[in-house]
């Protein structure tokens, strides 16, 4: 579905992206798992058509999306979900919502209507009325996911999800991405929370100084305490 | 006691064509950023086009509709020639609208000539009536009701429908709408044009008020400047707002120190720059 080879980029001097390759197969979760700063955000900006500065191989379906700007990938069926979420705050709920929403591709399998969306995040349509921003944390993040879902993606990039949320809402950010999942929407998920990712991933991909460094499994990795310890910073368990 | 309805009207009556010229300035400023200096010409060339064609058939509405054709065919000059092409280069784009207006300016005295053009208001706005115990021109009257009608119709498209949301949503986070899909410089063109028509009605209607003279544009430029910081960046309803309180201060102070008045404005404007920078009704960035 997404294939992503030899990434090299950056936005001033240096390179943040260091030859990034992975896949994203067809109603496959895949996780990008890294300290801060690895690259993961800068990875996602890439394929978005964010990156002022850029090398090598990104297709969608075969389709190269190297060079063609970011409302256009959106057109080819890239949907990102940023960090920090990125409400617009002169726009209520709703306008935030359908401010994307385009109806479905031809070619898509898994299609989105405004009323599937209110069934899977009621409180958008409870405070459709209220500006964005005046929403909780985790009902923004609600929000944002919705929205990039309106675009009809054939792949989601989720940017750290799960970031300054409450730990109950953190579990609902990943009940919400097991849903996604089940629908078989293909997902590339950027998380920091290797709990909630190895919840709903199938592939891991961690990154460290803009490289690949190990790819496996979800299992594999669930497994590998070493890896997870030095390569994510993990907390050792007593 | 300087203000009463005949200072009411004049003040309303030029806060429209204020709103009309700043309007357009303030959405694109806020959107992509763009400092429009040839602002006051898109305003000159409808004031002198609509003088020429209301000379020539005597129609007025069809010399209102030929001057905002005509700055609309100015702006899409301006925008397909130009600032498509030096889009988030701040420096260039001041350079080069500020050239622009020049060259506007001097082509426009080279067919017009220097003097200042007045322009009749049609028969039937001729003439005044009598509101709470002034007497005020009818024209001026007339003026108030356009530019409210405008103003209502500008807020309504910004704030109550999709491809307002765009805009707004633009002025918010430009790069976050592009990732959702919306083509923003495609937005940012419509709304150039639309705000370069809006400029040129309002030269039209304004040529039986403020006249139409080299020096018009820049005086309109200055002034809508003013307006767009006073109301906020972006903001439709902070142009209205501040539209009203520059076009009363100035008429206000007009009445009985005609020399302040232009400082005035000023002072007010540097005055909400130092309380509140992001202006009154625009949101800290």
């Amino acid at each position: 579905m997404l294939e992503v080879r030899d990434l090299y980029g950056g936005y001033g001097e240096g390179f943040v992206l260091n030859g990034v390759s992975f896949r994203v197969d067809e109603g496959q979760v895949v996780g990008l798992l890294g300290r801060n700063g690895a690259g993961k955000t800068t990875t996602m900006r890439a394929i978005m058509g964010l990156l002022p500065r850029l090398v090598g191989e990104i297709r969608l379906r075969g389709e190269s999306l190297v060079g063609l700007p970011p409302h256009v990938i959106a057109d080819k069926g890239i949907a990102l979900v940023p960090q920090g979420r990125r409400i617009f705050p002169s726009l209520t709920v709703t306008e935030n919502l359908l401010l994307g929403a385009r109806p479905p591709r031809p070619d898509q399998r898994v299609r989105w209507t405004v009323e599937e969306i209110y069934q899977l995040f009621p409180i958008l349509k409870e405070r459709g009325k209220i500006r964005g921003t005046l929403l909780s944390g985790g009902e923004q993040q609600m929000l944002t996911i919705a929205r990039s879902l309106m675009v009809q993606p054939l792949v989601l990039l989720c940017d750290e999800p799960s970031e300054g949320l409450a730990p109950v809402m953190v579990q609902r950010v990943g009940e919400i991405l097991r849903r996604l999942k089940q629908a078989g929407l293909s997902i590339l998920l950027a998380e920091q929370n290797l709990d909630l990712a190895l919840s709903v991933v199938d592939v891991a991909y961690i990154i460290e100084e803009g490289r690949v460094i190990w790819h496996g499994t979800a299992q594999e990795l669930l497994a590998n305490r070493d890896l997870q310890e030095t390569y994510l910073g993990l907390r050792v368990e007593v | 006691m300087p203000v009463n309805a005949a200072s009411l009207v004049i003040g309303l009556s030029y806060a429209s064509l204020l709103f009309l010229v700043a309007v357009g300035l303030s959405v694109v400023f806020g959107l992509m950023r763009f400092i429009n200096l040839a602002t006051g010409s898109l305003y000159l060339i409808g004031g002198y086009i609509g003088w020429s064609v209301a000379r020539s058939t005597g129609n007025f509405l069809l010399a209102v509709l030929a001057g905002g054709v005509a700055a609309l065919l100015l702006g899409i000059l301006i925008e397909r020639g130009f600032l498509a092409r030096l889009h988030r280069k701040e420096l260039l784009q001041v350079c080069l609208t500020l050239g622009v207006a020049y060259i506007v300016q001097d082509v426009t005295r080279w067919i017009w000539g220097g003097d200042p053009l007045r322009l009749r208001p049609p028969e039937m706005l001729r003439g005044s009536l009598e509101l709470f115990g002034s007497v005020v021109p009818t024209y001026r009257v007339f003026l108030i009701g356009v530019g409210a009608v405008l103003a209502v119709l500008v807020w309504y498209v910004l704030e109550r429908t999709k491809w307002g949301a765009y805009v707004r949503a633009g002025v918010d986070d430009i790069e976050m709408v592009e990732c959702l899909g919306v083509n923003v410089r495609r937005v940012f063109a419509i709304v150039f044009m639309l705000g370069a028509l809006l400029s040129g009605i309002g030269g039209a209607l304004g040529t039986p008020v403020t006249g139409v003279a080299p020096g018009t544009d820049v005086q309109l430029l200055l002034m809508a400047l003013i307006v767009v910081v006073l109301g906020g960046l972006g903001s439709v309803s902070g142009a209205i707002v501040a539209s009203v309180i520059v076009a009363m201060v100035d008429t206000v102070v007009r009445t009985f120190w005609p020399q302040a008045s232009f400082f005035a404005v000023w002072a007010l404007a540097a005055l909400v720059l130092i309380v509140r920078p992001q202006g009154l009704l625009g949101r800290a960035s």
